[in-house]
């Protein structure tokens, strides 16, 4: 006879008051989540104005003033593009978006993700850009916000992968000076920070080429994350690569195939498959870090975000600002952080069971 | 045997591997030599048709600006290199004490989410999926725009206890007001340090003995120097703050600078630290729990005697890594104006127009802070790794 | 396998050849392209500040539109790169801009070790502090002890520490470099008074702050700020052309010349308007311009009265007397050196 399952006055007891730390223990949070959720309730949804015309009506409420996102969205998402226009950045940003969704298809993992990419990135580049097939020309200066949070990442890590994976076997090589070379470029990379990077491009990348030769400032961000990522992609490839079993090498060493030939067929499809899961935290980390360009005067989410408050009438509402982007950001985190981790419980299907 | 129909081949052939490694290696040398020169080139080009100054004798000229937090004592008139020092102090300062506190609330908001109870496993799984998915900055902005914009004046200042003031300027503390006193603190520190050596060393003669709880050596450590400040400072006299003027005389401010970038730092890094916790705590093979329990061993004693020891081992080399990202996130301080190591060699730069040696200043003690930051790490990771092979 | 070393080599090869490639000065990049690339700043009204369409205005943009003149003929060929205070000189430095018309302090430091040329001043400003009213302070003198909000990387940063110094005064900088951030901060209370030229000080007070009325200038003036355009240097050529262009947009004002009379004088003016103006050929040539260079510059642009008149004067919202910037021979500073 099986025993009923206990009474839920029971259950409540067990799980929450189960001894006298835990009780107290619980009324704490029981006490935290009084405190804070019905004032951020309050504050968010019910205070809140979600339709004003002026800025004063909404100052007139206590609540958050949501029709200044209402207001200004347009400049925080794609910041000082042509208004008439902001069709194309709309439409590059759900190219990005989907050739994301699609590289998380494991039916995408192999050349076809290739050639997913290789239309996605410059279609979204064209679009954005604009002087050919009849779209106007956009100079880089006036792109920003979302698109160009989007298409730093993916560019970033497009043309970052690539490098640090030759990076990572660079590192495991038997010759003492690529190995060198390699261990060199991502210890130094890795223990300095991004904004170094950043001033570092920006600042001396000019100084380093000869007068002439102008790369504008788009490019020279773009160009400093993806040297900064490459070091990190190279480090998780390499707990990749050491997870891969001796024994694979040599079999296809006995089979005659030469380095590369090894290394595009047997080890790399079996490393980058064991640490897929880190590779979508660095490309989470990517993202967010991609917001540490409004410090070298980039138009990004984050100072689209601080340009929207300069309007004097719209004064003095930072925290909605910051609310609302930083809600952008926690959407696309959030929806990659939950895919990796379904990956990492979704068992491994090309491992032989014996 | 070769057979005679093999020709024979030359020492130094291109079917040797030996000789394709040399190759190879050579050329790439050669290709990032040349790519190095040119850049060379290029720089030294450019910097003499700009009449560009270069070289590190800048760190001796006046640097001419104020700088808002002062370690140590500085003043417009003392040199570039004296307000890079105070950068560095700076970094310093907010770096350890936010490891510290990064740790501290990362480990405890680790055990609450494995918690058997689901309101504080909720709790904690919010805070560390909001503060791990929004960007460091941004949320550096928000917090220095929540400072900023809810606290008083100081002229209406929130007085917390005698002698605590609250505002928009920062947090006054009363403080000795004979830096003396902080050598009371540093000898109650030697003194704590001193008993834990001879403990330790006790331990090692007497085989039996037992070890002090980790609470009471903490205690220990944190408490002696607190006693000697607090002696020093009974001795010597405090200085107390007190509203005047445009904001306070005696005592310490804590920036509002200083308060974000920490409370920023702490938060941020603390919801990955707790995702460590968990994941190393979780490594730990069920079967440990299961035996602590049949020896009736409680949850809490389980966690301190048998599990967090051995989770130990997983989790030291990723918090390595936070403590080095940690660090270096602190560089963020440029945008909300704490006076840290990048943002004083950025207004150097800015001032000298010396672009070179300040970006190659900030990355060189960078390198050196996170290169002894992970030697001591590894250190310690190979001091509690399993020596031998695993049972 | 061959086929790499060969690709190897060749590459190593063509970067021998770029090695060799001479760079050629500032002045035949600009002519090649087509247009001047100048430096201004992020929005600072009647300087150089976008409207709501996007389009540009102020003295500095109508400086960059007379160096486009005299240039090519023609003032819309020029481009504007906005750029806050920790990037305009590296912008400068790096040739990502030709010339910095952003209302610029000319300093000795900057003419030296920077590596820049200051060529002339087009806006004689000073140096002065904001305070609120509610602090009820009368004098710079009585802020002891305050905290002051300030740009890094500016002349203001320094001259500010000197001026305290030298009255054995104290202060606290917050020093922020996003200039929005720092006028919120301001405006939120973080600091007591905020320090920068008068000129942006005004501005600031009646398109930035949320109650005008309840912020004052203190009276002293903390130093001087001469602002002016700048280049980089090792092309001489190209800073004649600024520093020629500024002048002669003061000389057009000391001779009466006009945008609406420059048609008629250019027929029937007297000799020394005819030469500047090009009838009487010569100063062009010695410039390397085209001779009607002046004429294109009055005509389009305007002389330096009308700029200031259109972006800074009592006409424009910013309602400033001309005050320093008046010729010099109604009390001003504004000398033409003789284009001749």
């Amino acid at each position: 006879m099986t025993p009923s399952a206990p009474a839920l006055g029971t259950r409540l007891r067990r799980a929450f008051f189960s001894s006298p730390f835990n009780a107290l223990l619980t009324l704490i949070g029981l006490w935290i989540v009084i405190m804070v959720l019905p004032g951020l309730l309050d504050w968010a949804l019910f205070s809140a104005t979600f339709q004003a015309d002026t800025a004063n009506e909404c100052r007139q409420n206590d609540g958050a003033c949501w029709a200044f996102i209402a207001e200004k969205h347009r400049l925080i998402l794609f910041g000082l593009y042509p208004f008439d226009e902001q069709w194309r950045p709309l439409l590059a940003s759900l190219l990005l978006i989907l050739g994301l969704v699609l590289s998380c298809r494991r039916s995408f993992w192999n050349r076809r993700l290739l050639i997913v990419w290789g239309v996605l990135l410059p279609a979204s580049a064209i679009l954005m850009w604009g002087g050919i097939l009849g779209l106007s020309y956009v100079e880089n200066t006036l792109w920003g916000g979302l698109p160009l949070t989007l298409m730093l990442s993916t560019f970033g890590i497009a043309f970052a992968f690539p490098l640090g994976v030759l990076l990572a076997l660079g590192r495991r090589s038997h010759l003492p000076i690529i190995r060198a070379l390699s261990v060199t470029y991502i210890e130094l990379i890795r223990g300095v920070p991004l904004i170094s990077v950043l001033f570092m491009s920006s600042v001396m990348l000019p100084l380093f080429l000869p007068e002439g030769w102008g790369i504008d400032k788009l490019l020279r961000a773009q160009i400093a994350i993806i040297l900064f990522s490459a070091a990190y992609v190279a480090e998780t490839v390499r707990g990749g690569l050491q997870s891969v079993d001796r024994g694979q090498v040599e079999g296809a060493a006995s089979l005659g195939m030469g380095y590369w030939q090894t290394m595009r067929l047997v080890v790399l499809p079996q490393a980058l498959r064991a640490v897929v899961g880190p590779l979508v935290g660095l490309f989470i980390g990517l993202f967010k870090d991609t917001s540490l360009v409004v410090i070298i005067g980039l138009f990004d989410l984050t100072q689209a975000a601080k340009a929207s408050l300069t309007d004097v009438s719209w004064a003095g509402f930072s925290i909605e600002a910051y609310l609302f982007v930083a809600c952008i950001y926690f959407a696309f985190c959030y929806a990659m952080s939950r895919y990796s981790q379904t990956l990492e419980s979704t068992p491994q299907v090309n491992h032989v069971k014996v | 045997m070769p057979s005679p129909s093999v020709k024979r081949r030359s020492a130094f052939s291109w079917h040797q591997p030996r000789v394709r490694a040399l190759v190879y290696q050579v050329l790439t040398l050669g290709l990032v030599l040349a790519g190095v020169a040119w850049l060379l080139d290029n720089t030294l080009a450019n910097l003499a048709t700009r009449r560009i100054a270069s070289g590190f004798g800048f760190l001796q000229q006046e640097a001419g600006f104020a700088i808002g937090e002062t370690p140590i004592p500085y003043e417009a008139h003392h040199s570039y290199g004296r307000a890079i020092l105070v950068g560095i102090l700076n970094t310093l300062r907010v770096s350890a004490i936010g490891i510290v506190l990064a740790t501290v609330l990362g480990l405890i908001i680790g055990l609450l989410r494995l918690s058997p109870n689901g309101l504080l496993r909720g709790i904690a799984r919010c805070y560390v999926e909001v503060f791990r998915n929004t960007p460091l900055l941004l949320q550096l902005f928000l917090w220095y725009a929540l400072i900023t914009d809810r606290l008083p004046a100081p002229r209406q200042a929130i007085e917390a206890l005698p002698g605590i003031f609250l505002s928009n300027r920062g947090l006054a503390l009363p403080t000795p007001a004979d830096p003396m006193a902080l050598t009371w603190a540093g000898a109650g520190l030697l003194l704590g340090v001193a008993l834990l050596l001879i403990h330790a060393h006790h331990r090692r003669r007497a085989a039996a003995a037992r070890a002090l709880p980790g609470l009471l050596k903490a205690a220990v450590l944190i408490g002696l120097p607190v006693v000697g400040l607090v002696f020093g400072g009974e001795r010597l006299g405090w200085s107390i703050p007190e509203q005047r003027g445009f904001g306070f005389s005696g005592g310490v401010l804590l920036s509002p600078e200083f308060a974000t970038l920490l409370i920023g730092l702490v938060s941020y890094t603390s919801a990955f630290i707790a995702e460590i916790v968990r994941a190393g705590i979780q490594a730990v093979p069920a079967g440990q729990w299961e035996a602590a329990s049949s020896i009736g061993l409680s949850r809490w004693k389980t966690y301190r005697l048998v599990v967090l020891p051995q989770a130990l081992r997983v989790m030291v080399p990723p918090m390595t890594s936070q403590y080095l990202n940690l660090i270096k996130n602190s560089s963020l301080a440029v945008a909300i104006g704490y006076p840290d190591l990048v943002s004083v060699i950025n207004t150097t730069l800015n001032q000298t127009g010396q672009a070179i040696e300040g970006v190659a200043l900030i990355m060189a003690a960078y390198l050196t802070i996170s290169l002894s930051i992970s030697l001591l790490m590894n250190a310690y990771n190979r001091r509690i790794q399993l020596d031998g092979a695993r049972p | 396998m061959k086929k790499i070393i060969s690709a190897a080599i060749g590459l190593v090869l063509s970067c021998g050849a770029v090695f060799s490639a001479q760079a050629g000065p500032t002045l035949d990049a600009i002519k090649k392209k087509g247009f001047v690339q100048c430096g201004v700043s992020t929005g600072v009204a009647g300087f150089s500040n976008p409207n709501s369409q996007g389009v540009w205005s102020g003295i500095d943009v109508d400086l960059c539109k007379a160096i486009a003149a005299t240039l090519f003929g023609d003032a819309t060929k020029f481009k504007l790169s906005p750029l806050n205070t920790q990037q305009r000189f590296t912008a400068l430095q790096s040739g990502e801009v030709d010339v910095l018309t952003r209302n610029t302090t000319i300093s000795l430091q900057r003419d030296t070790s920077l590596g820049l040329r200051g060529l002339g001043v087009n806006f004689y400003d000073g140096q002065g502090i904001m305070v609120s009213r509610q602090l009820q302070v009368k004098s710079a003198r009585e802020l002891d002890g305050a905290t002051i909000c300030l740009q890094p990387g500016t002349t203001t940063e320094l001259n500010l520490s000197d001026y305290f110094r030298s009255h054995k005064l104290k202060f606290k900088p917050v020093v922020i470099d996003n200039f929005d951030e720092l006028v919120r901060a301001f405006a939120a209370g973080r600091c007591d008074a905020y320090t920068t030229d008068i000129s942006a000080l005004g501005i600031m007070r009646a398109t930035m702050l949320p109650n005008p009325d309840d912020y004052v200038v203190l009276p002293e003036l903390i130093s001087k700020e001469p602002l002016g355009p700048m280049v980089r240097k090792g092309d001489d050529e190209w800073a004649d052309i600024v520093r020629w262009t500024l002048n002669a947009m003061i000389e057009a004002e000391e001779l009466g010349i006009n945008s609406k009379n420059v048609d008629q004088l250019s027929k029937s003016g007297t000799p020394v308007i005819q030469r500047l103006l090009g009838s009487t050929p010569g100063i062009g040539k010695h410039l390397g311009v085209d001779e009607k260079w002046v004429y294109n510059i009055v005509k389009q642009v305007g002389n330096y009265g009308e700029s200031f008149e259109r972006n800074l004067g009592p006409s424009s919202p910013m309602k400033m007397q001309r005050g320093a910037n008046a010729l010099w021979s109604q009390g001003g500073l504004m000398y033409a050196l003789p284009v001749r």
